[in-house]
């Protein structure tokens, strides 16, 4: 490798996007190489101050107010009364559509039909635990108890909640606790558990699960936020964020791992 | 159904494209390096990606705002210079107006980090604008490469020679600045 070969793979590397093949490759060059030595030096200290100096820039309140008042179909958040009506005409679905079932022949049909109300539910509220998340992104709401530390985070959920969420440890895996909230997924409270990948929010909302089944995973994408549906040890989770759906799946089995330490080979 | 015919819809394309604001307005910021100029920019992407709201497909909102971004400041640099279609932005002389404004002061707590930012901005800023915006895509708003190639319209190997390029320029520019050697 030649070190004009090098310099555009030391900026890969400096930036994470080199395979492990080629990052050997360039550090082994830079090691003979004073030059190379010299600039990967520089351009990590670059990376760093820059991003050291936070120079993402806020936009002016009066500009969104402005971006804001332009968009079509502006700001009617739907109304609570609203939220509980579409709650129970979907009820009101599941229970023709069981009863319709029942009527035809079976089981097969029921639980077809079932599917079908409980999707569009799941879809509902995957729906507001995206808002839940954008609205945690707003300065100061993230969370109601700030601290990396899950014994900490735990217990403050006693008494708030009718279930108590169970906090993993998840920094040495590379997801920083930063706290909890709580929240309101569904009409219910709901505990919201707040992790961090680089710059990236996780939002795990915990709340009590009210059906029979469980274990059924279910992933989304909606509005450029990655969601995963779980149910466990008769808890609803719902993990959203906008890191990457690897990631976010990797977040998703260390915290089910973390939640079942002796089933998991070490 | 279309979006003007689906409030509920509307409501959370909207929520979920204004939760990029802060990302799509630094972008604006840097590439026309005027306040009043990247607020209209800003606006007028809202503005068309409300219109093709239904056209999109993901995968991921921010690097698609971006890219529409961008391409409402090459329509602002072509209305401001005659520039050729493909030349994003225009060298400024000594004549121009200064490369970095400061809408207002910065409040006193983040003075520090205010001035030690505001040297690197400049840096920035004073890069030719393929560069620039390969740094601030990169630096500043954290996209991978894949969606830096996406946002500008490249491939991905030119993405690569343009940040090599970017920083060894910056570089230089940063040593001449700080007087000392990075």
């Amino acid at each position: 490798m030649n070190c004009s070969e090098a310099e555009v793979l030391i900026n890969a590397l400096v930036d994470g996007e080199l395979d492990a093949g080629h990052a050997r490759d360039v550090e082994s060059h830079a090691a003979e190489c004073r030059n190379c030595a010299d600039r990967l030096t520089a351009l990590r200290a670059m990376r760093d101050a820059i991003s050291r100096a936070a120079l993402k820039e806020r936009a002016p309140a009066h500009l969104r107010a402005r971006i804001e008042a332009a968009l079509p179909a502006a700001p009617t958040p739907r109304p609570l009364a609203a939220a509980a009506d579409s709650w129970r005409l979907s009820r009101r679905f599941f229970a023709g559509g069981f009863a319709a079932g029942a009527a035809l022949s079976g089981v097969a049909a029921a639980a077809l039909l079932f599917a079908v109300v409980r999707d569009d539910r799941d879809q509902r509220i995957a729906g507001e635990v995206v808002s839940a998340h954008l609205r945690s992104l707003q300065p100061g709401h993230l969370t109601d108890i700030e601290t990396s530390d899950q014994h900490t985070v735990k217990p403050w959920f006693n008494g708030k909640l009718d279930v108590a969420p169970p906090v993993v440890e998840l920094t040495a895996r590379g997801f920083t606790l930063l706290g909890g909230r709580l929240d309101d997924i569904n009409g219910e409270t709901a505990a919201a558990i707040v992790y961090r990948r680089r710059s990236h929010v996780i939002n795990l909302f915990v709340s009590r699960h009210a059906g029979a089944e469980h274990g059924r995973k279910v992933s989304q994408f909606r509005h450029g936020f990655n969601i995963r549906h779980w149910t466990d040890e008769g808890l609803d989770f719902w993990a959203v964020s906008d890191i990457n759906a690897g990631e976010l799946d990797e977040f998703c089995e260390r915290y089910t791992a973390g939640l079942h330490p002796r089933a998991v080979p070490s | 159904m279309s979006a003007e015919d689906d409030p509920d819809k509307a409501r959370r394309f909207r929520d979920a494209a204004l939760a990029h604001l802060d990302d799509v307005y630094t972008l604006a910021r840097y590439l026309l390096r005027d306040q009043v100029d990247a607020e209209d920019a800003v606006q007028e992407c809202y503005l068309r990606a409300f219109q093709h709201i239904d056209s999109y497909r993901g995968p991921a909102m921010k690097p698609w705002l971006l890219a529409i971004l961008r391409n409402v400041c090459r329509a602002e640099f072509a209305r401001r210079a005659q520039a050729p279609a493909g030349e994003c932005g225009d060298e400024q002389g000594a004549a121009g107006p200064p490369l970095w404004q400061e809408p207002q002061q910065s409040p006193e707590a983040e003075f520090i980090r205010a001035r030690d930012g505001d040297t690197i901005r400049r840096l920035i800023a004073a890069l030719p604008p393929p560069f620039r915006e390969a740094v601030v895509l990169r630096d500043i708003h954290n996209l991978s490469y894949r969606e830096i190639a996406e946002v500008a319209g490249v491939p991905v190997g030119t993405v690569m020679s343009r940040l090599a390029r970017a920083r060894a320029m910056l570089r230089a520019a940063w040593n001449v600045e700080e007087g000392s050697t990075l």
